[in-house]
């Protein structure tokens, strides 16, 4: 039977080949091709609407046996509601970034990377194998840098892409080492072969559990933007609207709590899961939430609300009750559709009057009536006013908590005051703006329908799964709990749960969350305020170790990479004598076989007096050429030697190789001063030491390798195969040609690199103008 | 350098040289010798030719620049390495002709091989003299 989930790599190669076809720039603005782009989406979202009923589907696609690895991919409540979540937001995002883009350049490398981006995102899950999980799970951290720092003409963009990259890249980074832990320990990388209770007791009961767990929270720490690590989120809203409405609501930052929630069968309810997600969850959603509440631009506030609703998941993934995951299944999608309204709704605003601050905007509500409904239809839900679907959610929040036994009071008193600052936070988003004295602006009008139908979409769907839960409940939510528990789970979603003490507190949180609306005025006096607080914050220890890493590796660079070819050579030669010098040193015997010594013949000790003579002249001659010249003999006599012990190859080589050697210092040297002043300076005694230690280490090697006879084995075989094998007498020759040959091939590709190195150094110099330091 | 000695003797040299390097080439499967030593003979005569009669005058001779034996080389070198692939046998697998050729001997990919070399040698080597003489 094919089932859907075979179907997924058709799925996954027409995303691609789409992005492909974007990235092909286009001369028209708004073409054809970026105009239909959101039929992508909308395609993919069928898919997943009609294709899949949230039971759970496993399918392998490629395996090989010796990869502990294989292309698998699984399809559950979870992973659909994602897809869903991805998909659906996407077609939105790609109507809306249509409108949004209108007439600015480029629109196609944006939709392109969103695409990208998509399906990096649909990879990370549906992937069933670890590693897979995490090659998208980087796709998605690289595809969202170029979105973030999409405007890369302005500084600040392309520094909040950097940031966000370098934190949620080194995050993934420490997670691949959980994950491989986590593989290895579970005898393999399947994650739907792991919930298999006795692998989960084989994982939770190994002693690498607790680091493994670590590392894994930490990816999905930062990538959720987790307190402290949470600051990359707010400085990514450099991206263009479409971009934050699509990865900073439903996708990217969830990405974390999608791991985790993936996870929560294998590896939740022990000590250290429970701990680390509740605290840092619960300190995140709070300490964001009261951020938020200080901000004037419309996109930091939203952005501030998401790092706390974020928290609030990690919270409620933390504490692990059946409730709980109830309240965090449902709380992904309500947080999802409201978070992308009111992004959207932001950038509209932003597209039409030219500003973002909240301060300055006000009385938009006669010009934008439509987008009016929408602001207070998403800060209905998000305030979890009824009958919003942001009620059923806030009313599992306060269960969960409630019923936490132990710390209850505590959880659900956080609680409580994280919604009452996103209650007010919501209002300043989706009411303030439209409230008061129409501002001066003449030309504001209400936009194309591209710019806010999307938004109402969602805002509405919002309200109407409030009023209808049955719309959701068993099609969506119960799937998805049941994937995070690893058990089968009955919720029923219901509005009215009577007069108890969750309704109780939802009424506080309401008016509460009025009565700081009230208070709060925004404006640069509260900004100004928190700013100055951030500067104690986790940033700037951030900022301190960036600076710290670029200042080193300059001093680095300065020191080592400082063009003297002196300092380069002393320290390759330096570092080989230090470590080398030391395994001889440690390991000689310093003996010499006497037997093995032959007679000096007269004809050799002529030859090594002229050798001594041509050492000593070219130490301590006066001129460069004799110098030159004095080495050249030195190569002459070695040459000579050679020839004396048989080894007419090397000689001949020898010879040529020195002969051209000579001529090239000649070359060099020619345009330098003749003499040499011969004063015997610090650095002439360093240069000679270095020199006695480097000669000194070689001849006690090369006296070791006689002494120890290494295995002749290998030159035993080549001197008697070279004639059977290779047809050759010259063993030599034959080792370089045939036995050898690769080596010999890497060598001349090796010699043309460096004959290129030095053409392109000498010749193609850089002009006048393109000077650098 | 301006003797007429050296001059009239680098006219005779140059083809010399040349001769005595292919022999070289050609003798390394059997006596010492070899691409490698073969192209650097090579190399050192045309150096002395420019020597002698300035380098402008043997690049003229050369017609070329020495740089382009080196992809030359690189290719002959591969070729030659790959050609046994075509007869399902591994890369570098030394491959050759039944008969002898006169003049040369037994052919093989061994012998295309260094040719190879030979020319690499040479283009890498009269490169770098050639680039670091003419700079000023």
């Amino acid at each position: 039977m094919d089932s859907a989930v075979e179907k997924l790599p058709i799925l996954f190669v027409c995303i691609l080949l789409y992005i492909i076809v974007l990235a092909i720039p286009s001369v028209r603005k708004n073409g054809v091709r970026s105009r239909l782009s959101p039929l992508i989406p909308i395609g993919a979202f069928l898919f997943f609407l009609l294709g899949f009923d949230g039971s759970k589907q496993t399918a392998v696609l490629w395996s090989h046996e010796l990869l502990p690895t294989q292309l698998s991919f699984t399809v559950d409540g979870l992973g659909r509601l994602f897809a869903l979540l991805i998909t659906g937001i996407g077609s939105l995002i790609f109507i809306y970034a249509n409108g949004y883009m209108k007439g600015a350049k480029y629109t196609q490398r944006l939709q392109s990377f969103l695409l990208l981006f998509m399906l990096a995102m649909l990879g990370v899950v549906l992937s069933d194998d670890l590693i897979m999980l995490f090659i998208f799970w980087e796709l998605t951290s690289i595809s969202s840098f170029f979105l973030i720092g999409f405007k890369n003409e302005d500084e600040a963009s392309r520094k909040s892409a950097l940031q966000a990259i370098a934190i949620t890249g080194l995050g993934g980074l420490v997670m691949l080492g959980g994950f491989i832990i986590l593989g290895e320990i579970a005898g393999t990388y399947s994650i739907a072969e792991m919930s298999n209770p006795e692998v989960i007791a084989a994982i939770t009961s190994h002693a690498w559990f607790a680091p493994m767990l670590i590392f894994i929270l930490l990816g999905a720490f930062t990538k959720s933007a987790q307190f402290p690590f949470h600051f990359w989120l707010p400085g990514a809203m450099k991206a263009p609207t479409p971009v934050s409405a699509y990865l900073h609501s439903a996708t990217m930052v969830k990405a974390g709590v999608y791991l985790l929630a993936r996870f929560s069968p294998v590896l939740g309810d022990t000590l250290i899961w429970n701990t680390a997600l509740i605290s840092f969850g619960g300190v995140t959603m709070i300490y964001a939430a009261f951020q938020a509440l200080f901000r004037t631009d419309m996109k930091s506030i939203l952005a501030y609300t998401t790092v706390s609703a974020l928290g609030i998941m990690v919270f409620l993934l933390g504490l692990q009750s059946s409730d709980a995951i109830a309240a965090v299944s449902l709380f992904i999608l309500v947080h999802a559709l409201y978070k992308a309204s009111f992004f959207m709704l932001a950038g509209t605003i932003d597209h039409e009057t030219g500003t973002r601050d909240i301060s300055k905007l006000s009385g938009l509500k006669t010009a934008m009536m439509p987008l009016f409904i929408v602001g207070i239809l998403a800060a209905w839900s998000n305030g979890g006013v009824p009958p919003s679907v942001g009620f059923l959610g806030k009313d599992l929040i306060y269960e969960s908590t409630l019923a936490f036994p132990g710390l209850n009071y505590l959880f659900t008193g956080i609680s409580v005051l994280t919604n009452i600052m996103l209650f007010a936070a919501g209002l300043l988003v989706g009411w303030l703006p439209f409230r008061g004295q129409k501002i001066s602006h003449k030309d504001i009008h209400l936009p194309t329908p591209s710019l806010w139908v999307p938004a109402a979409v969602l805002a509405v769907l919002g309200m109407l799964f409030g009023l209808f839960p049955a719309l959701i409940n068993d099609s969506l939510i119960n799937p998805v709990a049941t994937a995070i528990s690893g058990n089968t789970e009955n919720i029923h979603l219901k509005l009215w749960h009577g007069f108890n003490t969750v309704l109780y507190l939802s009424l506080l949180t309401m008016g509460l969350g009025v009565l700081t609306y009230a208070i709060i005025r925004p404006g640069a006096r509260l900004l100004g305020f928190i700013e100055y607080a951030e500067q104690f914050g986790p940033k700037r220890l951030l900022h301190a170790i960036a600076n710290g890493f670029i200042q080193s590796s300059d001093w680095v660079t300065k020191t080592l990479q400082n063009g003297k070819l002196r300092i380069y050579l002393l320290v390759i030669l330096g570092f080989l004598v230090l470590i080398l010098g030391y395994v001889v040193l440690s390991e000689t015997t310093f003996t010499i076989d006497q037997e093995m010594l032959t007679n000096i013949t007269i004809y050799e000790g002529i030859t090594v007096g002229i050798l001594f003579i041509s050492v000593f002249l070219t130490l301590f001659s006066g001129s460069r050429l004799a110098a030159v010249a004095a080495m050249g003999v030195i190569g002459y006599t070695l040459c000579i030697i050679f020839v004396f012990y048989s080894a007419p190859d090397l000689a001949m080589t020898q010879f040529t190789i020195d002969t051209l050697t000579v001529i090239l210092f000649v070359l060099v040297l020619y345009r330098l001063p003749r003499f040499i002043r011969l004063d015997f300076s610090p650095r002439h005694i360093l240069d000679g030491l270095v020199a006695l230690s480097v000669g000194g280490l070689m001849t006690i090697i090369s006296l070791e390798v006689l002494q120890r006879m290494p295995e002749r084995e290998i030159s035993d075989y080549y001197a008697l195969n070279a004639y059977l094998l290779a047809k050759g007498k010259n063993v030599v020759n034959v080792i370089l040609v045939d036995f050898r040959g690769a080596d010999t091939m890497i060598e001349i590709v090796v010699l043309s690199i460096a004959a290129i190195g030095v053409y392109s150094l000498l010749k193609l110099r850089l002009r006048k103008n393109e000077k650098m330091e | 350098m301006n003797t007429i000695i050296l001059k009239t003797a680098s006219k005779y040299l140059l083809p010399l040289l040349l001769l005595f390097s292919i022999f070289v080439l050609l003798r390394g499967h059997y006596l010492p010798g070899g691409g490698f030593v073969g192209g650097l003979i090579a190399a050192i005569a045309f150096v002395l030719h420019a020597f002698a009669n300035g380098l402008p005058h043997t690049q003229r001779l050369m017609r070329i620049h020495p740089g382009f034996l080196m992809p030359f080389g690189l290719a002959i070198s591969t070729i030659s390495g790959m050609f046994p692939m075509l007869l399902n046998q591994p890369f570098m697998t030394g491959v050759w002709k039944k008969d002898p050729v006169p003049v040369i001997g037994s052919l093989g990919s061994a012998l295309f091989f260094d040719i190879g070399v030979y020319l690499v040698v040479i283009g890498a080597s009269l490169t770098i003299l050639f680039t670091i003489s003419e700079t000023r």
